[in-house]
């Protein structure tokens, strides 16, 4: 039947396809963004209900983290620079990240365009790490902001990678009333620390 | 296929708006807002037009090669070691969900939002075989304690006050009946909705976008339930509409640009995930699945349709359905895009549809990937007319009007006539409860002086820089 199915439906499409054949568009070069990209950046996961900051360097990021998240019990990093203390490697199923009030990833580029941050499934380490903590703190290189999402595509790899997420600042709804609510599922808060 | 079954669009949106005075403005207010924040979304990218005019391409190329594409797509998402499965409709859908529930043993499922699945009617599918199935997106997991369908594609309890919510939440999960505040009871639902992540042997999603190159996915939402759904159960299974296929990864950039600022005016969705083959210690499913799309694909009239994405900018615009809920199209797909996506899958049952309309083409001028919505929607009506399944109280009122809507140059110099004609229409025909439920609530029509269309041009010449008047 699989088989069956399989063919059936290539077969009706094979049959149904428009005889005019659209041709693939040529791709403009789009008038890149002229401002500064690392302010533009910033602007952008502000709107996105995210915070900014610039830690002048690791010792100072672990010390911004532990007064941003003074009463945090379970802290993960999936990065050198932060310790926490869970470990990430020693995580065997993503269930055991239930209960982890801060996650930190370091994210392999930023977005100018929007404030995304890229993060595959090498940077998590455990997927659920994103999606379980109720707070990110995610360490990107101030270097490593692109302008718009064409620059992002061009500078992504999905065959090197089973998943990838832009991420946008914290979860969000506005499903009740049209009100914009923070800490729909996912993360609560999302704070981006500029590190080389 | 007799007439009982026929959704009577009218005289549910005539309910909507009967109910009281408060659910009909809110929800005419907050989609008139989306769309506001959507113009100057779209007012900020000079490329817009531009953009506009790719995305519509990219499909059409897309769908005119799609056998190729699903080929490729099929090839490489096998390689990066997803299973794939093909569906020649709901039920062959369905049954692949089943099986691979049951043989992982799998009672409970958590789901992030899929118009597909809703289409195939999945939920109640599993339900009755045992499955526990809880939507995750907020709004989503509303409209399934409250029995009800998604009223919107992107806000599927939009047609509820936060009142309603309040009651609603009271009743099933416990909350305080009195408390209305929005933050209280979406932490409140976050709270009940994370044991169920915890406790689901398989999440499903649907997905926005099919890449045909690297044979991967990308589902795009603002509160990460996908990705929870996808990353905390050890099996994640995907339904995928074929008209969802991209060539390139590249074209990615066009898309997302254009989704979320057509849907809601934010610059992006929160997280736009990309999933390429099963993550590390999980398994990967993906259903294709036709149910009526190929058929689409050969309707000469139609076929542009299946260049949707799903955003919803038709649905904030249109002045019907702002004024009507989207629970009045009695359909899975609801305002401009479900009355020329509905009649594809029952002519008869929603062979009212097209009439749920002002015809003011609003909706073709938002839609991110140009689709003629309203030009469809005036084809369907010859279609209906022709099949006579116009019903009874229609054909009267609309007798003579009928002929002339079904040709616009004829609609044009009729107009200006129509504040004559519309003098003759008898008042029963008019306000009879019974036939026309609409005209509880109307003033008789009086055509002004000036038609709208002469008013559109003349006002489109003086204001074509920031030409929004509220339709």
């Amino acid at each position: 039947m699989e088989n069956n199915a399989r063919n059936q439906v290539l077969a009706a499409v094979e049959r149904q396809m428009p005889a005019n054949k659209t041709a693939y568009p040529e791709m403009p070069d789009f008038p890149r963004l002229k401002t500064d990209l690392l302010i533009a950046f910033e602007n952008r996961v502000k709107d996105a209900g995210g915070e900014v900051f610039r830690p002048a360097d690791a010792a100072a990021a672990q010390a911004l983290l532990a007064s941003q998240h003074a009463q945090a019990k379970v802290i993960c990093s999936a990065t050198p620079e932060i310790t926490g203390n869970r470990d990430i490697h020693a995580v065997k199923d993503p269930h055991d990240l239930a209960d982890v009030d801060v996650g930190v990833i370091r994210a392999r580029l930023g977005v100018a365009e929007n404030g995304m941050v890229w993060l595959t499934e090498e940077d998590l380490e455990v997927n659920a790490l994103g999606f379980l903590s109720q707070h990110l703190v995610i360490l990107l290189s101030p270097q490593a902001v692109v302008g718009d999402m064409y620059d992002a595509y061009l500078r992504i790899h999905l065959e090197d990678t089973a998943y990838g997420c832009f991420m946008m600042g914290p979860s969000a709804t506005a499903d009740i009333g049209a009100v914009l609510v923070h800490g729909a599922q996912g993360a609560r808060s999302l704070s981006v620390y500029l590190l080389a | 296929m007799g007439d009982e079954k026929r959704v009577d669009v009218a005289a549910h949106a005539a309910a909507f708006l009967a109910q009281d005075d408060v659910h009909e403005p809110m929800h005419d207010k907050n989609l008139w807002s989306a769309r506001m924040k959507r113009d100057a979304a779209a007012r900020a990218v000079p490329e817009w037009e531009t953009l506009r005019q790719l995305a519509s391409q990219i499909k059409e190329h897309t769908l005119t090669h799609l056998y190729n594409y699903l080929l490729e797509f099929e090839s490489n998402a096998t390689k990066r070691g997803a299973k794939i499965y093909w569906a020649r409709d709901a039920a062959e859908h369905n049954q692949h969900v089943w099986d691979i529930l049951r043989e992982k043993n799998i009672s409970s499922i958590i789901k992030s939002k899929s118009m597909l699945q809703e289409e195939c009617g999945m939920t109640a599918f599993l339900e009755n075989r045992g499955i526990t199935v809880t939507e995750s997106d907020l709004g989503e997991r509303i409209q399934q304690l409250d029995d009800q369908p998604p009223s919107h594609i992107v806000m599927p309890a939009i047609h509820k006050t936060p009142e309603d919510v309040a009651q609603l939440f009271a009743r099933t999960i416990g909350t305080d009946p009195r408390n209305t505040d929005p933050h209280y009871l979406t932490e409140a639902m976050r709270n009940d909705a994370r044991r169920r992540f915890l406790e689901a042997g398989a999440g499903m999603t649907g997905a926005n976008f099919a890449i045909a190159e690297t044979g991967s996915f990308v589902v795009c939402t603002n509160e990460g339930n996908a990705d929870i759904g996808a990353s905390v159960p050890p099996v994640h299974i995907a339904s995928i509409g074929i008209e969802k296929l991209l060539p390139k990864v590249k074209d990615l950039g066009i898309f997302i640009r254009l989704l979320s600022r057509s849907a809601l005016g934010t610059l992006a969705t929160q997280y736009t995930s990309h999933f390429s083959g099963p993550r590390k210690g999980g398994e990967l499913h993906i259903i294709l699945t036709d149910n009526g799309r190929s058929k689409r694909l050969g309707m000469p009239d139609f076929w542009t349709s299946l260049k949707c994405i799903r955003c919803g900018a038709c649905m904030n615009t249109c002045p019907v359905y702002r004024r009507s809920g989207g629970l009045a199209y009695g359909a899975t797909y609801s305002g401009p895009i479900g009355i020329i996506l509905d009649p594809t899958f029952d002519e008869s049952k929603y062979s009212e549809l097209p009439y749920h309309s002002s015809l003011c083409g609003s909706c073709t001028e938002v839609c991110p990937v140009k689709i003629n919505i309203s030009d469809q929607i005036m084809q369907w009506r010859k279609v209906m007319a022709a099949k006579k399944h116009l019903p009874v109280s229609r054909r009267l009122a609309f007798g003579a009007a009928g002929k002339i809507f079904e040709h616009p140059q004829l609609f044009r110099s009729a107009e200006t006539m129509a504040s004559g004609a519309i003098r003759f229409t008898p008042d029963f025909l008019l306000y009879n409860r019974v036939l026309n439920p609409w005209g509880r609530h109307r003033e008789l029509p009086h055509f002004a002086g000036q038609t709208f269309r002469e008013w559109y041009l003349q006002y489109r010449a003086k204001n074509n820089e920031h030409g929004e008047q509220r339709p």
